[in-house]
C-alpha cells in the first residue's frame, strides 16, 4: 500500500492544486497592484478646497540671554489647524534678502505655534516666511501637497548677550554669599575668633584612626567614584590629607584604592606629603594609593573584596557616591569596621546613615577641611557660609508669607 | 613654583567657569568648552597611569608572592585578555571588508563584554537588593522615637507604592487610602528635608569652590 497524504491524495492532484494556487496568487497580485494604482491615480489630484488658511501674526525675535545663533519664530495657529483639519504641519523658510530665494530651515507639527532656528549666524540678517502645509501620503510617498505661506517678516539678526539676565537672581545670591564669606575671611585674618559648632563625624576622625592603631589593622579611605573635576572629590582629598597625617603620626597604614587615574595622582601626592609633614617619609609606601578600575560596579566589587580580606578597623567613605554606596558601606559594616562617611549626594545619604557610624551630611563634608585644620581663614569662610544660610532662610520665610497672601514671588527664585 | 602654577591655573579656570555661567557671549562660552576638552584629554592620558599602576602593583604582588597572589593573577590575566581581544579585533576589523569595529557583534571583545563584563556588573548591582534589606532591618528597628517614626513612614511608603496597599485601603475614603499617605510623605516632609539638605550642599559647594579658587584651600595640592 502506497503512503498518501490525507490532504492531497496523489502527486497529480497536488501538482494541479499547486498550479491553481500560483495562478490565483498571480491574478490576485495583478488585481491588487491594479487596484493600488487606481487608488493612487485617484489621489494624485488634490480635491478642491484643501488649501489651508495661512497662519497669522508671524513674529521673529532674537533668543535672549544666549550666545547668538538662534532666532525664535512664532505665529498664531491657522483656523484650519485642528484634528481632521487642513493643516498637517508648518514649514519655516528663510532668506537673507526679502525677495531672495527662501530655503526651508525646519518644520513644526500641527498645533505648534513656534519654531527656533538654531542655524542662524550671529550678526546676519534674515527674513522668514511660515507656510501651512496640507498633503496626502500614499504608501509613504507624497502624492500631492498644497500650502499657503505668509508674507516675509524681518529683517531679524541674532546677537550674543554679555549677561544672562535669566540668571540675575543667582548672580545676586552668589555676590551676597561670596561677599559674606570674604568679609568673614578678612575678619578672621584680622584676628577675630569664631565659634564653630561640633560636628560629631569630624570629631570622631581621630578616635577612628586611633582605633585602627590599637587594633593593629589598616585604615581604608574611599574617595568616591567621581573625578577631580567634582568639588566633592576635591573636598575629599582635603580630608584625606588630614586623615593620612593622623595615620602617619600613629604609624598606622592607610590604604586609598581609587577609581580614577587623576584622583590616584592627586591622592598619591597628598598621602606622601602627609607622611613627610609628620617626619615619617620612610613609613610611606608606594602601593598605599592604588588605582583599581573606572567601572562603578567593578570598583565596588574590588573594594568589597579588599574589605573582606584585609578587615580594616576603620573605613572612610568620603566623596561622590552612587548606587555602590550601600554595597561598600554594608560590607564595611559586616566586618565590624568603624565607618565615617560623607557625601553631597542626597540620594545616598540615607544609605550611609543606615550603614555607617557617622555621616557627614552634605555641607558638613565641605566644612570638614576647615574644621580639621582649624585655620582661622578657613573657619571664617564657614562663618560666612552660615550667614549666607541665614539670609536664605529669611528669604524662604518671606517667600512663604508672601505666597500665602497670594503674592507670586516664585519667579524671583526660579533658575533657568 | 610647584604650588604657584597649579594655583594660578585653578584661579584662572575657576573664574572663567564662573563668568561663563553668567556671560553667554563669546569667548567665554568657547573657553568653557576648551577647558572641558582639555580636562578630557588629560584624563584620557591619565588612564594609562592608572592601568600601569594597577598592573605594576599586581605584578609585584605575584613575583614577591605577597598576599592576594590569586586575585592579582586574575587582574593581570583579565587585563591582558581584554587588551588582546581589543587590539586583535580592532586590527582585524580595519582590514576586513566591510570594515568593522572591535565593539561590533561577533567579535571576541564584544563577547567578553556581553557575557562576562555585563553579567558581572549586573550581579554586583543585584547585590544591592540584599544590602538594602539588611540596612533597612537595622535602620527600622524601633529603638527610639525617631527610629519609630522612620519605621512607620517606611512601612506606609512601601505599602503605598505596591498594589496590596490599595487593595487594603481602596474601599476607604480618599483621605484614608494608603497610597495617598505615601504620596503625602514623599511630597511634603521628604521633599522639605531633601531641599534643606540640597540648599546646605549648594552653600557648601559655593564656599568650598571660592576657597579653592582664591587659593585658601590648598590641601588638594599636597600638604596645607
Amino acid at each position: 500500500m502506497t503512503e498518501e497524504s490525507w490532504i492531497l491524495p496523489n502527486k497529480k492532484t497536488a501538482l494541479v492544486v499547486l498550479i491553481l494556487l500560483c495562478c490565483f496568487s498571480y491574478t490576485a497580485g495583478q488585481t491588487s497592484d491594479d487596484s493600488l494604482n487606481i487608488v493612487k491615480d485617484s489621489l494624485l489630484t488634490p480635491p478642491p478646497d484643501v488649501t489651508p488658511v495661512m497662519p497669522k501674526n508671524v513674529t521673529a525675535e532674537d533668543i535672549p540671554n544666549d550666545a547668538g545663533g538662534s532666532i525664535r519664530i512664532t505665529w498664531d495657529l491657522s483656523p484650519d489647524d485642528h484634528v481632521g483639519g487642513k493643516v498637517k504641519e508648518y514649514r519655516i523658510y528663510r532668506s537673507d534678502q526679502i525677495d531672495g530665494d527662501y530655503e526651508e530651515v525646519g518644520a513644526s507639527m500641527m498645533g505648534q505655534a513656534g519654531f527656533t532656528d538654531n542655524s542662524a549666524e550671529t550678526g546676519n540678517q534674515y527674513f522668514y516666511k511660515v507656510a501651512a502645509i496640507n498633503y496626502q501620503l500614499f504608501n509613504g510617498e507624497t502624492v500631492w501637497q498644497v500650502m499657503s505661506e505668509t508674507d516675509p517678516i524681518g529683517p531679524m539678526k541674532s546677537t550674543a548677550q554679555w549677561f544672562n539676565m535669566d540668571r540675575l537672581n543667582v548672580f545676586i545670591g552668589i555676590i551676597i554669599l561670596c561677599g559674606s564669606i570674604i568679609y568673614f575671611i578678612l575678619a578672621a585674618k584680622g584676628g577675630k575668633k569664631f565659634y564653630i559648632r561640633k560636628i560629631a563625624g569630624i570629631e570622631e576622625v581621630e578616635n577612628a584612626v586611633g582605633r585602627a592603631t590599637e587594633m593593629g589593622r589598616s585604615i581604608y579611605y574611599i574617595p568616591g567614584i567621581n573625578d577631580m573635576d567634582d568639588v566633592q572629590t576635591l573636598a575629599s582629598m582635603t580630608i584625606l590629607g588630614k586623615v593620612s597625617e593622623i595615620a602617619a603620626q600613629n604609624d598606622t597604614r592607610i590604604d586609598v584604592p581609587v577609581s580614577r587615574s587623576m584622583v590616584m595622582v592627586t591622592a598619591k601626592e597628598i598621602v606622601k606629603e602627609s607622611y613627610s609633614k609628620v617626619g615619617r617619609p620612610d613609613a610611606h609606601q608606594e602601593d598605599q594609593v592604588r588605582y583599581l578600575t573606572d567601572d562603578q560596579f567593578g570598583y565596588a566589587a574590588a573594594i568589597d573584596g579588599l574589605f573582606i580580606r584585609e578587615k580594616p578597623a576603620t573605613i572612610f567613605l568620603m566623596g561622590a557616591f552612587f548606587a555602590e554606596s550601600l554595597i561598600m558601606a554594608e560590607t564595611g559594616n559586616s566586618i565590624g569596621a568603624i565607618q565615617i562617611a560623607g557625601t553631597a549626594m542626597p540620594a545616598q545619604l540615607p544609605f550611609f546613615v543606615a550603614a555607617c557610624d557617622f555621616t557627614l551630611i552634605g555641607e558638613e563634608m565641605f566644612a570638614a577641611s576647615a574644621y580639621l585644620s582649624r585655620e582661622p581663614k578657613l573657619l571664617g569662610s564657614l562663618k560666612g557660609q552660615d550667614v549666607g544660610k541665614a539670609i536664605f532662610i529669611l528669604a524662604i520665610l518671606i517667600g512663604v508669607i508672601l505666597e500665602s497672601f497670594g503674592v507670586d514671588v516664585s519667579r524671583l527664585f526660579s533658575v533657568r | 613654583m610647584r604650588r604657584e602654577i597649579p594655583m594660578a591655573i585653578t584661579f584662572i579656570v575657576g573664574f572663567v567657569f564662573l563668568f561663563a555661567y553668567f556671560i553667554p557671549h563669546p569667548p567665554f562660552n568657547e573657553f568653557e568648552n576648551t577647558f572641558n576638552d582639555s580636562f578630557s584629554i588629560i584624563a584620557a592620558f591619565a588612564i594609562w597611569l592608572g592601568a600601569l599602576n594597577l598592573i605594576k602593583i599586581s605584578l609585584v604582588k605575584i613575583f614577591k608572592k605577597k598576599s592576594d597572589v590569586l586575585h592579582s593573577s586574575f587582574i593581570v590575566i583579565s587585563f591582558l585578555v581584554i587588551v588582546f581581544f581589543g587590539f586583535y579585533d580592532g586590527i582585524r576589523g580595519l582590514y576586513a571588508d566591510p570594515v568593522f569595529s572591535f565593539r561590533d557583534q561577533g567579535t571576541g571583545f564584544n563577547w567578553l563584554y556581553e557575557y562576562v563584563y555585563s553579567s558581572l556588573s549586573a550581579t554586583m548591582f543585584a547585590l544591592l537588593a540584599f544590602f538594602v534589606a539588611s540596612a533597612s532591618y537595622r535602620a527600622f528597628r524601633a529603638r527610639n522615637l525617631e527610629a519609630t517614626i522612620l519605621l512607620i513612614a517606611g512601612i506606609l511608603v512601601m505599602l503605598g507604592r505596591v498594589p496590596i496597599g490599595d487593595l487594603m485601603t481602596g474601599w476607604l475614603p480618599d483621605a484614608f487610602q494608603i497610597s495617598n499617605w505615601a504620596n503625602w510623605i514623599m511630597n511634603i516632609p521628604n521633599t522639605a528635608g531633601q531641599r534643606a539638605i540640597m540648599i546646605g550642599i549648594a552653600l557648601g559647594l559655593v564656599s568650598t569652590s571660592l576657597r579653592i579658587i582664591l587659593g585658601l584651600e590648598r590641601a588638594y595640592l599636597g600638604g596645607d
